[in-house]
């Protein structure tokens, strides 16, 4: 993490003894000029201006990089390392429990995808309307998603047709597990209509 | 009538009136001037206040309603701490029983209506001080701190908005929040976060970016809940806080309510 350096930015005040005393105008003495400083010697803690300076300097720095570590810190620490989130890699089942045509809202409430059996392709449609991050609805009687917030309509393939939203609903990576053939879904990967990325093989599964 | 004599001069002479008042019945007005600078509760008032300062027509009274009604929030809000708690699981109830069996629980429908009229009061304040041309100087700085706290004020009722934990709640949020998707370089759907990669990593993605930190997560969810509670209840009051006591200094040194040119 960061270093931070704790300091004690004590700049001791000047007193005066270098400097010449401040005469008030009603001030009736005669002006003594005032003494040179002595040289410092072994035992003598003369605070020359040059001296005090170079204190203030570093008391300024110390203290400078001890905010700056205590606000980068503060940044880090607004940054969570653990979420309670459902996992973004789950699995859904085999390849024949999505029957073709079928829109499967089993994993919507949970994990926020559709699996779609649509034209020989299964896919995992990402359940966030592209508008402005709504949960549409697939409505079976009218073949399509539509989402509640603002009206955008998807068809089933998850191109949008209708409403305010400027693109397709996203599609998550979908692979087989090598381990025991069950459908891998990973939301942390997505795919986007608009950037050709739906011709990705990572992003639908060939079904007959 | 010479004993209560008697005993309002003991009272007036003893050590714990003297030590709370310091200075005693002014009798000249060097000591009047005293008490008034030596007192916080009379220092708070003005020495003259402009006969237009008074005029309803000319000021709206929109300052002072927007400090009573944030005077109000501050009340009600600690009120409502005594039975909310901000997590996933009593949130929303904690609010429906704040509705229904809690003694005086309208102090929730008195919270979010006072938000309403505060929100829409600093707005008139603002329009008045545009229209009167109180914004100019020396009262530039005072416009300043005015526009923060205007965007404190929304910042209160955007945070306050997530608490009630229902279907609205959150999906305001959500929408809400995702505009700090397109932040320029911070966010991950924003112009030039593109190019802050290191060693072929992207270093702003949807774990990381500021929707990332503003939200606690990549979903709004009770890591959002906690945290806005806390910049609801605690971190904005104490800025705009703050920032009200150098509004209405400044109003003071600027030479009080300005009137009519």
């Amino acid at each position: 993490m960061t270093d931070e350096k704790s300091s004690s930015g004590a700049a001791s005040e000047a007193d005066g003894s270098s400097a010449p005393a401040a005469v008030s105008p009603k001030a009736t003495v005669a002006r003594v000029p005032a003494a040179k400083p002595a040289q410092a010697t072994s035992q003598g803690a003369e605070i020359t201006r040059r001296g005090l300076f170079s204190w203030a300097a570093v008391g300024w720095v110390g203290f400078t990089a001890a905010i700056g570590g205590c606000m980068t810190a503060f940044g880090r620490f607004m940054f969570p390392n653990v979420l309670f989130e459902p996992p973004t890699s789950f699995k859904v089942g085999n390849t024949e429990d999505f029957p073709p045509g079928v829109v499967d809202e089993r994993f919507k409430e949970a994990n926020g995808v559709w699996i779609v059996n649509n034209e020989g392709r299964l896919t995992a449609l990402i359940a966030i309307c592209t508008h402005l991050g709504c949960p549409p609805a697939w409505l079976e009687a009218q073949n399509k998603f539509k989402c509640p917030c603002h009206g955008s309509g998807y068809y089933k393939n998850g191109i949008n047709f209708e409403g305010p939203t400027p693109r397709p609903l996203e599609r998550a990576k979908i692979s087989i597990d090598p381990d025991d053939g069950q459908i891998l879904v990973d939301k942390s990967q997505k795919y986007l209509w608009e950037q050709g990325q739906w011709d990705d093989p990572s992003s639908f599964i060939e079904v007959s | 009538m010479q004993q209560l004599k008697d005993l309002q001069k003991a009272i007036v002479k003893s050590q714990i009136w003297k030590s709370i008042f310091r200075v005693g019945i002014p009798t000249d007005n060097r000591k009047r001037a005293l008490a008034t600078l030596g007192n916080v509760v009379l220092h708070l008032h003005p020495i003259k206040v402009k006969k237009s300062g008074l005029r309803m027509s000319y000021t709206w009274c929109m300052g002072g309603t927007s400090f009573f009604l944030f005077l109000v929030e501050t009340i009600t809000g600690l009120l409502l701490m005594f039975y909310y708690r901000p997590t996933v699981e009593y949130a929303y109830f904690d609010m429906v029983d704040l509705r229904e069996v809690v003694a005086f629980g309208i102090m929730r429908e008195l919270h979010r209506w006072a938000a309403h009229a505060m929100v829409i009061a600093v707005w008139l304040h603002m329009f008045r001080v545009f229209m009167t041309g109180s914004y100019k100087p020396p009262r530039e700085f005072n416009w300043n701190v005015g526009v923060i706290l205007l965007v404190l004020t929304l910042l209160l009722s955007f945070t306050g908005y997530l608490l009630p934990w229902d279907q609205l709640a959150i999906w305001a949020i959500t929408v809400g929040s995702n505009m700090a998707r397109a932040t320029p370089l911070l966010g991950h759907e924003g112009p030039g976060a593109a190019f802050l990669t290191l060693g072929g990593e992207k270093l702003i993605h949807v774990g990381s970016d500021a929707r990332f930190g503003l939200i606690a997560g990549r979903t709004i969810g009770g890591g959002t809940l906690i945290r806005f509670y806390v910049l609801h209840c605690l971190g904005i009051p104490f800025v705009a806080a703050c920032l009200m006591a150098v509004h209405f200094w400044r109003v003071r040194k600027d030479g009080g309510i300005s009137g009519p040119v």
